[in-house]
Formats: structure tokens, sequence, C-alpha cells
């Protein structure tokens, strides 16, 4: 089943863009608009081209490999890789955590979030937010953040850095950290470490007040255009805790339904196959996933991530970040918890969320502990489910009696978002392409939307000299009538320039 | 103690001559010399720029299809560059990135570039871009 604008009657007689790839995405994507003679947008898609091929790759590989090779499919959340596989593979053995292994494990995953989310918020969206979605391309970048508000950007390096040491310290290196095995951690916090962390953490909670604060004041500053830019209604998928408490390691599924009624809920991670299907179209790689019982893609996709998590908890267990939450839910009667730029919103409170659970887990003697092991019975298969930074992730494995690989399965968080992000590039598309001359600002509107997700689209392989932004406008005989290159520096190259563009 | 020379290295070690730059980095590390700190990622971000603090000079190293074989060497001039995309910045961007936050200029910086032929998910080294690697490990003695 097709949605409005997913498919054209008659695609051979419109004129084609594509915005490929994209930037400012985590990974690499391509969108094509086809437009009438009178620009009239008719067909929006998102199209994911890398083929992304990880769950072979870990077919045949021994189990506890797993969780350090996982962190290879990506350069940005390689944590969450890590932590799922390694929840998987506890399962797989059959064991429940010592009390020093999940909260370094904790510790370890809220030090994920913060410094994604400071990345995301400070590095990849504040250029267009705080400068305007058709800012001169010159400025609207993360160069122009540092150099018109250096102080802001400045705390948005500095909220990072102090994630990636969180990492560092929980996983044992920056990069490919090693923490997590399966039945528990390699190593707990030293007391010369505890202190370190310790000794900032208050100032990365203040800051991380502020963020939310910042993003709150461009909602007021801009409350008709924050609040219509691609909305569009959708079911939600996440976990909670048993309490109904926002939980971002832990929990059970919840399912709403765009109404609010509640499609399931505390349903068990183990059995997601019961509950979620995935849909496949040919013109992308990536799948399209649904709620079983509401029969196909079409009438079951979902989104996940910040804006579903804040909004579908009962609340967040650490004090100011639930008083933000509040505040969120309701401003301007609840718009802003309905709106595709609302994922900022979330977002930070969700930084601050992790900036105070870090605060805690700091004060807890568990941190140091020496218990690191646990073990079990082993089981054949292992499920492990996560809220990374950009939302629900699920990794699946069966391991036969050799300790090897035989079948993986991995949902992430972009693939539950894969039908929204669709949705709001349609509305974005309608919004302010139809019946207009394309120009650079415009297209960004449209990457804007996409961004607002996160997504990371495959990940994490780049040389230089490549990765250029390209636009193309082919006309109805498929023959290029311009074309747009981008590169690294933002020096952009026109092949052609047609009479009626700008 | 800061280390004086920072060697930096950045690519995926899984997707083929793409871990040229952290395979490098990974060699000069196995040295042990004490005046060199050797650190690779998975791309250059703007919190990078806190690692080039307090050094003398800094080598940065990097897989690249435009360079020549076996190896291309640029000393690096600081660029407010209008990168597009922070998802990888340049090495000039971390340099400018290092003004605007510490107010003064950065160490000196050079590129080596390690010409690189295939990126896929999961292949190996190529026998090429293995020769350029040995034929920059050789070059960087005298460098350091």
């Amino acid at each position: 089943m097709a949605f409005a604008l997913e498919t054209a009657p008659h695609p051979e007689q419109l004129k084609r863009v594509a915005i490929d790839p994209l930037s400012r995405v985590e990974g690499h994507g391509k969108v094509t608009l086809l437009l009438d003679d009178d620009n009239r947008v008719q067909q929006v898609r998102l199209h994911i081209v890398e083929f992304r091929g990880f769950e072979k790759f870990i077919e045949g590989r021994p189990y506890w490999e797993v969780p350090v090779m996982v962190q290879r499919l990506c350069g940005i959340c390689p944590v969450s890789h890590h932590l799922a596989a390694a929840k998987a593979m506890d399962q797989m053995l059959g064991v429940t955590l010592t009390p020093t292994a999940e909260k370094i494990r904790r510790l370890m995953h809220y030090g994920q979030i913060l410094q994604s989310h400071a990345l995301h918020f400070f590095h990849l969206s504040s250029p267009d937010l705080l400068f305007g979605f058709d800012a001169d391309v010159a400025t609207r970048n993360v160069v122009g953040v540092i150099a018109a508000q250096p102080q802001t950007a400045k705390k948005g390096v500095l909220l990072r850095k102090y994630g990636q040491e969180v990492i560092r310290m929980t996983a044992g290196k920056r990069v490919h950290g090693t923490g997590a095995i399966p039945g528990g951690v390699n190593k707990s916090l030293t007391a010369e470490e505890r202190a370190a962390l310790l000794a900032e953490i208050y100032q990365i909670v203040a800051w991380s007040r502020e963020a939310v604060h910042l993003i709150k004041g461009l909602f007021e500053q801009h409350l008709e255009q924050f609040n219509a830019f691609g909305r569009f209604s959708a079911h939600t998928l996440g976990l909670v805790r048993a309490d109904g408490a926002m939980d971002l390691y832990h929990g059970g599924l919840r399912a709403r339904s765009s109404s609010g009624s509640t499609l399931f809920d505390h349903f068990d991670t183990g059995r997601y196959w019961e509950v979620i299907s995935e849909d496949v179209k040919s013109w992308s790689y990536m799948k399209f996933p649904f709620f079983k019982s509401l029969g196909n893609s079409a009438a079951g996709w979902y989104r996940v991530g910040p804006l579903t998590r804040v909004t579908q908890c009962d609340f967040i267990p650490t004090p100011l970040a639930d008083r933000e939450r509040q505040d969120f839910l309701a401003f301007d009667g609840g718009s802003a918890a309905g709106a595709t730029l609302g994922y900022h919103w979330a977002r930070m409170i969700e930084m601050l969320h992790a900036a105070e659970a870090i605060k805690d887990l700091l004060h807890d003697d568990d941190i140091v502990g020496t218990e690191l092991m646990a073990t079990g019975r082993r089981q054949e298969r292992g499920v492990g489910v996560i809220e990374a930074p950009r939302g629900t992730l699920i990794h699946h494995y069966r391991v036969d009696e050799n300790d090897q690989v035989i079948r993986a399965n991995l949902i992430v968080s972009t693939t539950h978002n894969n039908q929204a992000m669709n949705e709001a590039i349609r509305v974005v598309a309608l919004q302010y392409l139809d019946g207009k001359e394309l120009t650079e600002g415009l297209l960004n509107h449209i990457e804007v939307a996409i961004r607002a997700f996160d997504p990371c689209l495959s990940c994490a392989t780049h040389a230089l000299g490549q990765m250029p932004l390209e636009v193309e406008l082919l006309g109805a005989d498929g023959a290029a009538l311009d074309r747009v290159t981008r590169d690294m520096r933002g020096v952009c190259r026109r092949d052609a320039v047609p009479a009626s563009l700008p | 103690m800061t280390a004086p020379i920072l060697v930096f290295g950045w690519g995926n070690p899984s997707r083929g001559d793409d871990a040229l730059g952290p395979l490098f980095v990974e060699r000069i590390a196995a040295l042990g010399l004490p005046d060199v700190e050797c650190l690779t990622d998975f791309q250059l971000q703007v919190e990078h720029a806190l690692d080039l603090v307090d050094r003398r000079r800094v080598l940065f190293v990097d897989a690249s299809v435009a360079a020549a074989a076996p190896f291309t060497l640029s000393p690096l001039q600081p660029a407010r560059d209008a990168s597009f995309s922070t998802h990888a910045i340049t090495p000039e961007a971390v340099m400018q990135v290092y003004i605007d936050l510490q107010d003064e200029p950065p160490p000196p910086c050079t590129l080596l570039a390690l010409r690189g032929e295939r990126f896929e998910l999961g292949a190996g080294l190529s026998p090429a871009a293995a020769d350029h690697l040995e034929a920059a490990l050789a070059w960087v003695r005298n460098w350091l």
C-alpha cells in the first residue's frame, strides 16, 4: 500500500530533484523530489542508498567478539551497539548482572546519550535553529555557530567532551572500548576516575539545563513556524521502566496509537517479533517496521526517539529533567509535544536527564565495586534492546553449540523512524516547496526535517575528497538541467544554470 | 603531562583502506616513543580541537582517494571553512575551532594523506594500500 506523495502516477513526465547525499546527518542518504511543470510536488522519497550488510558480517563470529565488532557499525553511536549486543549476550548466557556491572554500563550509556545529544544539538542542528533554515550557507554550520556565539558553542564542545570522558573511563578507550562483555564488565571506576568526573558533573548539569532553556526560548521566539514545521501524527514505541518511568537502558516495550490509546505496555523485549514486523520497498534498502496488530506498514508505522520517550513515559526519574518535561508537555497547550522540531527540545531534556543520572551514579559506591561478572545457564538466543540516542535499538542473535553466531538481526533506531521521516519531508515539501522555484535554502528545509530525527543512515566510512552534496534537477526526458555540487569546504560548483532557476 | 607530538589518524578499521589512518597510528604507538601521543577516531569532530592543546606539532593521518600514491604531505593552515557536514570536519576546521576556543594560534599541523583504493565494509587492506602504509612509516621516522 502506498502513501500520499510516495509514488506519482506518471513519474516519467516529471522533473526530478535529488539531494544526494544529505548533509549534517550521520551517514549517507538521498532525497528525490518529482515536480510537474508548475513546480508542484508530486512525489517525495527518502532513499537509503548504502547497503549495510552488517548482520552477514557478524555471522560465524564467536559470540564474545560481537559487542566489540558491532561498534564498527557507527562512528557516532558505537556505545549503543556495544551495549545492545552485550545485553543480548547476557540473555544468551542466562545471567543477571551484578549491581556494579549494571551501574557501570548505565554510566557508559548516559555518557553516550550526553555526548551524542550535545553533538546533534550544538553541532548539527543549532546552525539551522539559530540562524534560520535558509540563512547563508557560508555561516549555517558549526564553525559559524562558534564564530557568532562562542560561549554557546564552547559549552557544546565541552559537554560532548565530558560524555566521551565518561565513555573512556567506563569502556577503557575513547573509541572501540571493550568495557561491556557478555555477563558483565571488565572494569569498574577507580577512585581517581570517579573524583575526576565528579569534579565537573555539576557544571555539566547546569549547562545541560541551559541548553533546555535555549531550545525552549527558540520555540517561544518562532512559535508558529516551529510548531507547524513538518508536523504529522504517528503511533509511538519506546522502552519504559516497570513503574512507567523513563529508562534508557532497560525496560519493557510501550506502544501508543496516534490518538494516545495504549497498544501494548511493558511487553517483554525478548519477544519483540510478536508485536513488530518489517516491510520492504523496492526503492530503499532500509526496511519499514510496523505494529503487527495494525496489519501492515501503511497502518502500523510508528516513530521512536527522544520525542516519543519524553512524551510517553509517565515521569523522568531525575528532578530537573522531570520539571522540564512537565513544562514541555504544558507549553502552548501541548503543541510542542507533537511538533517535529519538538525532537530537539525533547533531546535536550534527555541530555539533562543523562547528566543528572551520571551525577547520581557517581555518588553510588557500586561503581567502584569489584564484583564485575555473573554466570548463568546458557541459552540459544539473546535479544538486547536499549534506548539509543536516536531511539529503540534491537540486537537479536542466535548462537550455536560451537559458540558461533548463526543468525543476527539488528533493527536500528533510524529504521524504526523510516516512515516517520518520509512523512515529515512530504509535509515540508508541501509547506515550503510546492509551486516555488527551488533554492538551496528551500532544499535545506527538507534536510532540517530529517535532521530533527538525528538519523544514522549507514555510518562511518569516509575518505578525503569525498562526501560532496549534490543537488540535481532533471527534465521530463531525464536530461540534466542543473547540477550543484557542494564540497567538504562548502564551496559550490554549478555545472549548468537554466534560466528558470535562481 | 601532555606529549609534545600528536599523531592523529582517523577512519573505520572495518572499511578496507579507510583503516589506513588508524593502522598507521597503531604502528607508531607500538614504537612506544615517550614524546608522542597517538590517537584515533572514526572521523574528525570539533572536540578534537582540544587534543591540540599544549602540542609542539601535530600529524593528521587519513586515507585519501585523491592523493597521489603512496602518500602526500601538506602543511595545514586554519580555515573557517563552510564545511556542510559536521559528520566529518576537515583538519583545517579543527585548527580554526582551536583558535576560537583557545584564543591563540594552534600548533603547526601537517596532513599525511595515504592513497587508498577500496572502502567496502568487511574488506581488508588492499595490497597497494599496504605498500603505501609501509612507505609512510619509513618516512615518518625522520619526522618524529
